[in-house]
């Protein structure tokens, strides 16, 4: 075990590493740029296990890595916003091929206008699409949850893809120091991949032809199946990194000071991070408040959700918004409690496309609702 | 080698799911006994991944992996990455796609997995349409020719392919057609001993896309050669060789036969005959033929 104080993308080109993908396949786009570059220099210095192909766009990065995974290879990409919309049909064809594909997209929002930083709206974008969605809040759980993402990815019971979320700048460009284990007990915790199907000369089969609509419904069902099945793997494999190495931050979700809380604020990634300063301010103030950070946002953790709001209300914030609508985790987990529990849910955006939210403004909105002044769903920060 | 010496190995296997006189069979079973059982099949969406049959049926003896229509390339790029960490160069790795997932919505794959120099091979079967959507026009389609998108004839000329594949300095490019089986089985052969990235296109003559009759695709495919209209040739590195009677039209030993004698048979060319015979775009494609054969020998002799 090492300490090392680097950026979250190097970092994440770091993870990579040691976790030895066979095939890494991507394309630069801002602000993912300097974990291909990373993994670059790794390749240049013959410190880099795998292949590494520089392709020419973000989709044929995915196409690349779906060739590579589904001939057995264990793969990684990396992208950020545009690059991850431009992959949205391989996002859908690599979970339905049930390819364990693991990838870091760095969150940055979408234009135009042209805006590198961060929201979360590109990858929410992509929640339908079968992968396994989880946000990191700091770069310690960058790296853990990237390694930790290839066994999830590639448990036999699992098969899906996963993308592991962190946002552009605030943490891909931010040094933070990360406990990194030895490479030999990072190869004792991630074997090699076992492949459940595999284009094999031996054993020829015709994956992906026509299926007919008596069919198709169950190949659907299995991957729902599949991510009920990582719901529970998740916890276990965070568990099981903490009793190897140490570090933890949380299963599905990471519950912080929920003890006889009145209110439970709910945010997810960065803003997740930032929400533990705030809360711990208003503890001493002696607001009974405490947060629950999602991590993982498919498999959405409804239990858990539901859980919180036995005693306690709830405040969301989204830091993305699903248009004629309302923020993505506010709708859902206004729909896990459900017929189940009577707590209200308070909801606000904040922060998109990279502006700028402290734990002050956390506060505030907070605040709104404890004092008893929460108007109904709002955009907050909206100046001029 | 003779059409009865080649293998008697099949890997398109009997009950496919393609039309009556497909020419895509036809080459998938000389392409596919040419490379032999070590070979992965990339197939995008085309005709192929209708022929396939449907789950849980398949009528290939290779492993194959459908991909969605634009990601072909980069999937091989990906699968032969893959081999090549597992030590296993030895296997042929293969996209056979259709004019529209080469010429148009696939290129940049292509054209990317080319520059990288990815160890494949990539084939176009070429029919001159999207036929496995019902008819529409694809960059390959030949001017003056009727599709479901094109209603009054194509106003444009085809890409020229084999020149955009040649600019990418790959270490071997050819054309061929499914009516000179030996032609095309010698091509793969030799294909499959390069290392580095090989492309060759096939004429594909359609029935129901071109409007003849199915008994008749052999047929349209030596009258394409014939006119000139279709050359077969392999280019590598550098050197161009023109091949079987395409040899004898550039050495002007063969006089090529007049293009209206395959516009005529094609019901998607009737237009140009009835209900009277349109000169002006007849002479256009002729000249346009005689064109592309001016250019060659200023290029290749």
């Amino acid at each position: 075990m090492k300490v090392v104080i680097d950026t979250g993308n190097h970092i994440a080109a770091l993870a990579a590493k040691l976790a030895k993908p066979d095939v890494v396949a991507a394309y630069p786009i801002t602000p993912q740029t300097t974990v291909v570059e990373k993994i670059a220099e790794y390749v240049e210095k013959g410190e880099f296990y795998g292949d590494y192909i520089c392709v020419e766009s973000e989709h044929s990065a995915m196409s690349a890595c779906i060739g590579a995974s589904a001939a057995g290879a264990r793969t990684f990409t990396a992208t950020s916003s545009h690059g991850l919309l431009l992959m949205h049909e391989m996002l859908h064809w690599a979970a339905l091929a049930r390819l364990p594909i693991v990838m870091v997209n760095v969150n940055r929002a979408v234009g135009p206008g042209w805006n590198i930083w961060s929201d979360q709206n590109d990858s929410i974008a992509q929640r339908d699409t079968g992968w396994i969605q989880i946000f990191c809040s700091s770069n310690q759980e960058i790296f853990d949850t990237t390694i930790q993402a290839f066994k999830l990815a590639e448990h036999k019971d699992v098969q899906l893809p996963v993308m592991v979320c962190y946002d552009g700048f605030i943490l891909s460009h931010t040094s933070m120091p990360v406990k990194v284990p030895d490479e030999k007990d990072i190869d004792e915790f991630l074997p090699k991949r076992e492949p459940q199907w595999l284009l094999d000369v031996d054993n020829p089969v015709t994956h992906g032809n026509i299926i007919m609509p008596k069919d198709y419904p169950k190949i659907r069902k299995a991957m729902q199946e599949a991510q009920e099945k990582a719901k529970e793997l998740i916890p276990k494999i965070a568990e099981e990194w903490k009793e190897r190495f140490g570090t933890y931050h949380g299963g599905l979700i990471e519950k912080y000071r929920c003890e006889d809380a009145d209110y439970i604020l709910i945010s997810y990634a960065a803003l997740g991070a930032e929400s533990k300063v705030a809360i711990d301010k208003m503890r001493k103030e002696g607001i009974k408040i405490g947060l629950a950070r999602l991590r993982s946002f498919r498999p959405f953790p409804v239990e858990d959700i539901a859980s919180l709001a036995k005693e306690s209300d709830l405040i969301v914030i989204d830091r993305s918004i699903s248009l004629g609508m309302e923020g993505p985790v506010f709708t859902e987990v206004k729909a896990s409690l459900y017929g189940i529990s009577g707590s209200k849910v308070y909801g606000f955006i904040a922060g998109l496309g990279g502006k700028d939210v402290t734990f002050k403004d956390i506060e505030k909105m907070c605040k709104k609702v404890v004092e008893d002044r929460y108007e109904g769903y709002e955009w907050y920060g909206i100046e001029g | 080698m003779a059409l009865k010496d080649l293998p008697k190995e099949e890997y398109v296997l009997p009950g496919s799911a393609a039309c009556p006189g497909c020419p895509a069979t036809i080459g998938l079973r000389i392409v596919l006994k040419a490379l032999g059982k070590d070979t992965i099949l990339v197939v995008p969406a085309c005709c192929t991944a209708v022929i396939e049959s449907w789950y849980p049926s398949s009528s290939f003896n290779v492993p194959l992996l459908n991909i969605a229509f634009a990601a072909s390339a980069a999937a091989a790029s990906g699968i032969t990455s893959a081999l090549k960490k597992q030590g296993k160069e030895n296997i042929n790795v293969v996209v056979w796609a259709g004019d529209g997932g080469t010429y148009d919505i696939g290129i940049q794959a292509m054209s990317g997995a080319f520059e990288r120099e990815t160890d494949f091979i990539y084939i176009c079967y070429n029919n001159q349409i999207y036929s496995n959507t019902g008819i529409q026009r694809s960059g390959a389609t030949p001017y003056s020719a009727w599709t479901t998108t094109t209603v009054g004839g194509k106003r444009e000329f085809q890409k020229d392919m084999g020149a955009i594949v040649r600019a990418h300095n790959i270490p071997y490019v050819a054309t061929a057609c499914i009516s000179y089986p030996e032609d095309l089985y010698r091509k793969v052969s030799k294909a499959k001993e390069i290392r580095g990235s090989k492309y060759i296109e096939i004429l594909a003559p359609c029935p129901p896309g071109w409007r003849f009759s199915m008994d008749r695709t052999i047929e349209m495919g030596r009258l394409a050669v014939e006119t000139g209209v279709w050359p077969l040739y392999e280019y590598e590195n550098g050197k161009m060789t023109f091949n079987g009677i395409s040899k004898a039209i550039f050495e002007k030993k063969f006089k090529r036969k007049p293009v209206e004698e395959w516009l005529k048979l094609q019901g998607r060319c009737a237009h140009l005959f009835k209900p009277k015979k349109d000169e002006e775009r007849i002479k256009k494609f002729q000249r346009h033929v005689d064109e592309m054969w001016e250019k060659f020998r200023r290029e290749f002799s």
